[in-house]
């Protein structure tokens, strides 16, 4: 039985390693296609959070020269005061286009409402449908809103009035996440990059043990050997298993690098990603290895040809990710009942281990032991499926 | 040693085999003759267990193939029509994978493989990989890759087809040397010279049933015509369609 089943997979091992598509999928696509996207974005976020503070903005002023004093304050607040286009059709013309992003003007009046101490009109030209732009008007209007209120506190102490009246309120903003804890949301995509991986690994494998060999008229003198059909399968799947192994592997490992390359710190974030971690994450995905490699070589049974059974499991790759949006839409926190649920109750656990809050035992079990169930039953039924006459198409 | 009694056997509606029975005894060739879709392939799939017949039975060496189908297949060596191999493994790696899943000890295989490889002269390709091999080159080591177990009854299903003159013609003495060693060999084709020049009982089908089963000078004489070719045609108009 072992020898049979061992040789099956010996088989199936070294002819995916010498096929180039599959080997690329598996240690190259799954692993790196992760750590790639998630740099990119967190590399966008940072850009993004950055460019409030330490970007100069260039912004135009229409009749910078009637408020001095303004002008001052905003170039202190790092903002560059540079050529306006000529008149207020101009500008706003300008800001629908998208030639600037932002433009303010300073009427002529400014100065005498000033010095009456009336309210003086400054003019914020902006596109808020446009999301770039909107966030850098939004940047001048909180200047300007600070620079009215500066103003404001003078004007009432010059009338003996204390400038607390125009705080009523004192807020005070109190965020309890910790670093490792806001990580948790970033990084939530983090764990479906791990199954995806893990079912690229193995996609072809499970094409192959239906689907490909029927294509390839293999099918049908192997079934003819004196080899029981149980055996076969099982060989195939446990070669699957490996492949899909491997890419989980890799991918947790080029995960672990990638996040030392990223300024995570910048964003406030300290992922508990160490290799004490990693070693933990694999453990506790593996379970899903089977699981997904059962239903791969299911679904890949039923399809006709190799093409067909590539779509088919395109689907299969992205059924995973339905549980995990579902929660993450809803904001549900981890519970007893969603351990129950295959890729849901890794991904929770994972997003304990990774914002370092204490992985709850119980859960981890009913984790493992369902998924592992679930693999098990799936496999049997491949195997029961693998035995039917319509298997040769 | 084969034998087929009453095999009926129906793909959804339609009706492919309404009672097929023959023996095919060993140190004989028997060849199954009969056009196209006359039930040859769903007959030889049967015998070598990847399908079930609906009713009837058939054994080969005494193990029918639906009860005893692993014993079936161990006396059996199946070359099915089109046959593909591994492309990413040589011709030698794929024999030597169906040898070691018909259970011969690992020491021995290579042995094996060796022999088989000089019985069918495929030494010069024996180390490529199979991709890119012509039909006559993976026939011949889809054939090695059957016959490696040794085994005492060889059906082979069209297995001429695609090969030149001189493939033939190989394929042809070594399916003269397997009845030589006493072997049952059961092959179907559709080329009536082919099987004449070959077999010493011809099974012909049409319509999923036997039209007759005889010598080529019996069926000769049977049909009254003395070309073989028109012997064939008055055969299977003998069967009656649904």
């Amino acid at each position: 039985m072992i020898k049979t089943v061992f040789t099956v997979f010996a088989k199936e091992v070294i002819d995916n390693i010498r096929d180039r598509r599959t080997l690329a999928s598996a240690l190259l696509m799954g692993p790196l296609f992760g750590p790639l996207l998630f740099a990119f974005v967190i590399n966008l976020s940072i850009e993004r959070s950055l460019s409030d503070v330490e970007i100069t903005l260039q912004l135009p002023v229409i009749g910078a020269q009637h408020a001095p004093n303004l002008v001052r304050y905003l170039q202190s607040r790092n903002m560059e005061i540079v050529d306006a286009p000529e008149g207020r059709e101009a500008a706003i013309e300008g800001v629908r286009t998208g030639v600037y992003d932002v433009v303010v003007i300073i009427p002529e009046a400014y100065g005498e409402q000033m010095a009456d101490a009336m309210p003086a009109k400054v003019e914020l030209i902006s596109d808020r449908a446009n999301t770039t732009a909107d966030r850098e008007a939004r940047r001048v209007r909180k200047v300007l809103y600070a620079y009215s209120q500066e103003l404001a506190a003078i004007r009432l102490s010059a009338r003996g009035v204390s400038a607390l009246v125009l705080r009523p309120l004192n807020i005070d903003d109190i965020d309890v996440s910790t670093p490792s804890g806001r990580s948790g949301i970033l990084l939530g995509m983090m764990s479906y990059f791990f199954i995806f991986a893990m079912l690229m690994g193995g996609m072809y494998l499970a094409i192959d043990t239906t689907a490909g060999e029927r294509e390839r008229g293999s099918l049908e003198p192997l079934l003819a050997l004196p080899v029981t059909r149980d055996r076969l399968i099982l060989g195939k799947i446990i070669a699957t298993c490996l492949f899909m192994a491997l890419s989980l592997m890799l991918s947790l490992v080029s995960f672990f690098f990638a996040l030392k390359f990223m300024p995570l710190q910048q964003l406030g974030m300290t992922p508990n990603f160490g290799p004490d971690v990693v070693v933990a994450a694999f453990f506790l995905l593996s379970p899903f290895i089977l699981l997904g490699a059962a239903v791969m070589t299911l679904v890949a049974s039923f399809t006709k040809s190799y093409k067909e059974a590539q779509t088919w499991l395109s689907v299969v790759l992205l059924a995973p990710t339905l549980p995990i949006l579902v929660v993450s839409l809803l904001t549900l926190r981890p519970r007893l009942e969603f351990m129950f649920v295959p890729s849901l109750s890794q991904h929770l656990l994972l997003i304990d281990m990774v914002k370092n809050e204490p992985v709850n035992v119980q859960h981890v079990a009913i984790s493992v032991t369902s998924t592992l169930i679930l693999g098990a039953l799936l496999t049997w039924l491949c195997a029961r499926l693998y035995r039917r006459e319509g298997l040769l198409g | 040693m084969i034998k087929v009694e009453g095999i009926h056997k129906s793909f959804g509606d339609v009706r492919a085999l309404r009672g097929i029975s023959f023996d095919a005894p060993d140190g004989k060739v028997t060849g199954l003759l009969g056009p196209n879709g006359a039930g040859k392939s769903t007959t030889l799939r049967i015998l070598y267990t990847v399908l079930r017949p609906d009713e009837g039975s058939a054994s080969i060496d005494g193990n029918n193939v639906v009860e005893s189908s692993l014993d079936a297949r161990r006396c059996t060596g199946a070359l099915p029509h089109g046959a593909g191999l591994y492309p990413h493994l040589t011709a030698r790696e794929n024999i030597a994978y169906f040898a070691s899943l018909c259970g011969i000890e690992r020491n021995n295989i290579e042995e094996r493989v060796d022999s088989i490889v000089d019985l069918l002269e495929i030494r010069d390709f024996a180390d490529r990989r199979t991709k890119g091999f012509s039909q006559g080159q993976r026939t011949k080591v889809a054939l090695a890759r059957a016959l490696v177990h040794d085994p005492q009854n060889v059906i082979l299903d069209e297995p001429s087809n695609g090969l030149d003159v001189m493939a033939t013609r190989s394929l042809r003495e070594l399916i003269l040397k397997l009845k030589d060693t006493g072997r049952c060999v059961l092959f179907s084709s559709h080329v009536m010279q082919e099987v004449a020049a070959l077999c010493d009982d011809i099974v012909i089908i049409a319509d999923g049933q036997v039209a007759i089963d005889d010598s080529a000078d019996g069926i000769r004489e049977q049909t009254g015509c003395d070309d073989l070719e028109d012997a064939f045609v008055a055969a299977i108009q003998t069967v009656k369609p649904e």
